[in-house]
C-alpha cells in the first residue's frame, strides 16, 4: 500500500490518465484533506488562518491563469482586470439585489468570462508578444472604465462595501469560518482543473500551445479553443475577484491593478507553467513572500538599520526580491518549483538503492 | 467663437507633436532592442526612470552636463550587464520567458531606484530658460523643444546607422536570421550586448529630457506604458515607425484630452492611446512600417 513504482508499468490509457496513479496517492490526498479541513481550523490562530485564506484565493486565480498561459500558451497581463470585473459584478449584485454568494460567485465568474472572451478575440490574429500587449491594454482600459463609470464603481472612491457571505442564514464572521468557505472553492477549482486538462479540451489546449498551426492542421478549431481558454481562465479570475471581495469586505479596483496581474504571472512562472501542483506552489510562494519579507525585516532589520528607514525599505526590498526571483527561476529553473518537487520525489522513489 | 476654437486646436496639435516626438525617443530604445534581439523590453519605462534618477542625483553635485553624461555611462553599463546576466541565458526560449524576465527586471529596477534614491520628488534643471517661447498663437516650453530636438537628431542618427554603418548592417543581419548571421562570421552575442547598450544610451537621454519636464520620481516609469501604443502603431521593428507612431499617439491623446476630458471627468490621455492600439492590432498587427513575419510549421 505505501509503495511507489520503480518504473512505468502502465498498460492501458485508462491507467495512464487515472487521477490516482497508485493507492498511496489516495492516502496522501486523504491525509492532506484531514490536515487542512479538520486539524488546521481547530488549532491554528486567526491571524495565520487569514494568511491561509489569501493563499486559497490566490490558488484559484493561479489555476485560472495557468489554464490560459501554462496550458494554452496565451500570455495574459490582464488577469487583475478580469478579477475586478468579477468583484464589481458581485458587489453590485449584493448591494442592489441582496444576492447570496451562490449567485454572486457564478455571476461574477460568468461576467469575467464574457469580458475575457471579448479580450481573447484578437488572439485569432495575433499571438505571443502582440497578445501580451493587447491584454495589457485590456487591463488599462478596464481599470479606467471601472474608475470612470459611477454606475459600476459606486461613486467617488470607486469602492463598494460588501457584507460577508452567509450560509443557511448563518453569516461567516471569523477567519476560520471563511477559511472553510474558501477551501471549498479552492478544492473545487483544483478538481475541475485536474479533470479539464485530461479531457479532450485540455489536450486541445496543449496542442494549441505547442504549435498552433500544426494543431489547426490536425483538425483543432484553434480560434474556438483559444476563446474557450480565455473564457474559462477569466471565469476563474472572476471567481477569485468575488472571493477576494468577500475576504476584504470591500470591492475596490485598486486591489486589482497591473501589479496584481504581474503577481499572478509570477505565481505560475515560479510554481511551474502547465502544472496544477505548480499553481498551488506558486500561489503559496508569492503570497508568503511579502509577508515573510516584512516579518524578517521587522524581526532582524532593526539590528542594522534605523526603524524609520525600515518602513521605507520593506516594500522596495519586496519588489527587488520579487523581480529577482522571477528572473532567477526563468534562468535557472524554468519549470519552477514543481520541477524541484518532482526531482525530490524521483530521488526518493528509488531510495536508498539509486544507482 | 470660431477663432478661439481654431486657436485651441492649434495649441493642442503643437503640444501633441512635441510630446509625440518625446514618446518617439523612448520608443526608439524599445525598437532598437526588438530590431536586433527579438526581445520585448517591458522595462523600458523603468530604464528611463533609472536614468532620470542617476541624472537628478548627480545634478546637485556636478552640474547638468556632467550628470547627463553620467546617466548615459550608467545606462550603457546597465545595458551591457543586464544582457549578460539576464537576457543571454534566455536566447532561444519561448516569448513568455523573455517578457516575464523584463517584467521582473522592471520590478527590480523600480525597487532598487526607490531604495537608493528615496521616494521623494527630484528635479533636473536643464540650462534653458523657464518661460515658454511665444510663437504667435501657441506657447512652447523650451524643455519640450529640446526634447523634441534631441529626439529628431537621434532618430536621424539611427536611421543612418542602420542603413549605412557596418555595425548597423550587421545588427539587421542578426535580426534577420541569427544562424545565417553566425555563418557569415558575425558575433551575434556581441551585437546583442551592443543593442542593449545603445538602448541604454537612448533611455538615458529620454530620462534626462522627461525628467526635466515632469521631475523625477518612481511615477516616471509610467511613461513606459505609453510606448506600447507607439510601437504597435508604427511597427515594432521600424525606427521611422517610432516617430510616426509617437506623433499619432501624441496628437490624438492631446486632442482627445482637450475635447473629451470635460465630459468624462479627466484621464482620457490614459485611455485613448490603448483604444487606438487595439484597433491597430485588429487591423494591421505588424504596424504601419513593421515587417510582416511569416510563420512556418
Amino acid at each position: 500500500m505505501f509503495h511507489r513504482e520503480a518504473g512505468v508499468f502502465k498498460t492501458t490509457y485508462a491507467a495512464d490518465m487515472a487521477l490516482y496513479p497508485l493507492p498511496i496517492a489516495k492516502w496522501a490526498v486523504a491525509a492532506f484533506a484531514g490536515l487542512f479541513i479538520v486539524i488546521v481550523p481547530l488549532t491554528v490562530d486567526e491571524y495565520y488562518v487569514s494568511i491561509l485564506n489569501l493563499i486559497l484565493i490566490a490558488v484559484v486565480g493561479a489555476l485560472g491563469l495557468n489554464i490560459l498561459t501554462g496550458y494554452t500558451g496565451q500570455i495574459s497581463i490582464g488577469h487583475g482586470a478580469f478579477m475586478s470585473v468579477g468583484a464589481y459584478t458581485a458587489a453590485n449584485l449584493v448591494v442592489r439585489l441582496g444576492a447570496p454568494f451562490w449567485i454572486t460567485i457564478p455571476a461574477g465568474g460568468l461576467m469575467a468570462a464574457l469580458i475575457g472572451a471579448v479580450v481573447g478575440v484578437p488572439s485569432l490574429r495575433i499571438k505571443g508578444i502582440y497578445l501580451a500587449i493587447a491584454t495589457l491594454a485590456a487591463q488599462l482600459i478596464i481599470e479606467w472604465t471601472i474608475n470612470h463609470v459611477p454606475a459600476i464603481s459606486g461613486g467617488v472612491q470607486a469602492s463598494i462595501q460588501v457584507p460577508r457571505p452567509s450560509l443557511f442564514g448563518f453569516q461567516l464572521k471569523t477567519q476560520t469560518e471563511l477559511y472553510l468557505f474558501l477551501m471549498f472553492f479552492a478544492v473545487l477549482a483544483i478538481v475541475a482543473t485536474a479533470n479539464l486538462v485530461r479531457s479532450r479540451i485540455g489536450r486541445a489546449f496543449v496542442a494549441v500551445r505547442d504549435q498552433d498551426i500544426a494543431a489547426e492542421i490536425i483538425g483543432i478549431n484553434i480560434f474556438r479553443y483559444k476563446l474557450v481558454a480565455f473564457a474559462l481562465s477569466s471565469f476563474y479570475a472572476g471567481v477569485t475577484g468575488v472571493l477576494y471581495t468577500y475576504y476584504l469586505g470591500i470591492a475596490n479596483y485598486e486591489q486589482f491593478q497591473l501589479p496584481v496581474s504581474i503577481d499572478y504571472l509570477a505565481m505560475i512562472i515560479i510554481g511551474g507553467l502547465g502544472s496544477i501542483l505548480g499553481s498551488i506552489f506558486g500561489a503559496v510562494f508569492v503570497t508568503l513572500l511579502p509577508i515573510a519579507t516584512r516579518w524578517f525585516l521587522e524581526s532582524f532589520g532593526a539590528l542594522v538599520f534605523q526603524q524609520s528607514d525600515l518602513a521605507n525599505m520593506i516594500p522596495n526590498l519586496r519588489l527587488i526580491l520579487f523581480g529577482g526571483l522571477i528572473i532567477f527561476f526563468l534562468v535557472v529553473e524554468p519549470e519552477g518549483l514543481n520541477r524541484l518537487w518532482r526531482n525530490i520525489r524521483n530521488y526518493f522513489r528509488v531510495w536508498p538503492f539509486s544507482y | 467663437m470660431p477663432d478661439f476654437e481654431w486657436r485651441f486646436t492649434l495649441v493642442l496639435l503643437t503640444n501633441g507633436v512635441m510630446i509625440g516626438l518625446m514618446y518617439a525617443l523612448i520608443a526608439l530604445g524599445f525598437v532598437l532592442i526588438y530590431k536586433a534581439t527579438d526581445a520585448i523590453n517591458f522595462a523600458q519605462g523603468e530604464f528611463v526612470m533609472f536614468a532620470g534618477f542617476i541624472a537628478a542625483g548627480a545634478a546637485g553635485l556636478v552640474g547638468f552636463w556632467v550628470s547627463a553624461l553620467l546617466a548615459v555611462a550608467g545606462m550603457v553599463a546597465l545595458g551591457f550587464g543586464l544582457e549578460r546576466i539576464v537576457l543571454r541565458p534566455l536566447i532561444g526560449r519561448p516569448v513568455i520567458a523573455v517578457v516575464m524576465a523584463t517584467i521582473g527586471l522592471a520590478a527590480v529596477l523600480r525597487g532598487f531606484a526607490t531604495l537608493v534614491f528615496g521616494a521623494g520628488n527630484r528635479s533636473i534643471d536643464m540650462p534653458v530658460p523657464d518661460e515658454p517661447l511665444n510663437l504667435g498663437p501657441v506657447m512652447i516650453p523650451p524643455v519640450q523643444l529640446v526634447g523634441a530636438g534631441v529626439s529628431l537628431v537621434f532618430l536621424a542618427i539611427f536611421t543612418w546607422f542602420f542603413l549605412k554603418t557596418r555595425i548597423g548592417i550587421a545588427m539587421r543581419a542578426v535580426a534577420d536570421g541569427q544562424q545565417v548571421a553566425m555563418a557569415m562570421g558575425i558575433d551575434v552575442r556581441r551585437y546583442f550586448a551592443l543593442a542593449w547598450a545603445m538602448a541604454g544610451v537612448v533611455s538615458a537621454l529620454g530620462g534626462v529630457v522627461w525628467g526635466a519636464m515632469l521631475s523625477v520620481d518612481n511615477q516616471l516609469a509610467l511613461v513606459g506604458l505609453k510606448v506600447f501604443p507607439v510601437v504597435i502603431l508604427g511597427g515594432l521593428d521600424s525606427v521611422i515607425g517610432a516617430v510616426v507612431g509617437g506623433l499619432i499617439v501624441g496628437v490624438v491623446e492631446n486632442l482627445a484630452a482637450g475635447y473629451f476630458d470635460p465630459y468624462v471627468g479627466g484621464g482620457t490621455k490614459d485611455f485613448v492611446p490603448y483604444i487606438l492600439m487595439i484597433a491597430a492590432l485588429m487591423i494591421r498587427p505588424e504596424g504601419m512600417f513593421g515587417r510582416r513575419r511569416i510563420e512556418r510549421v
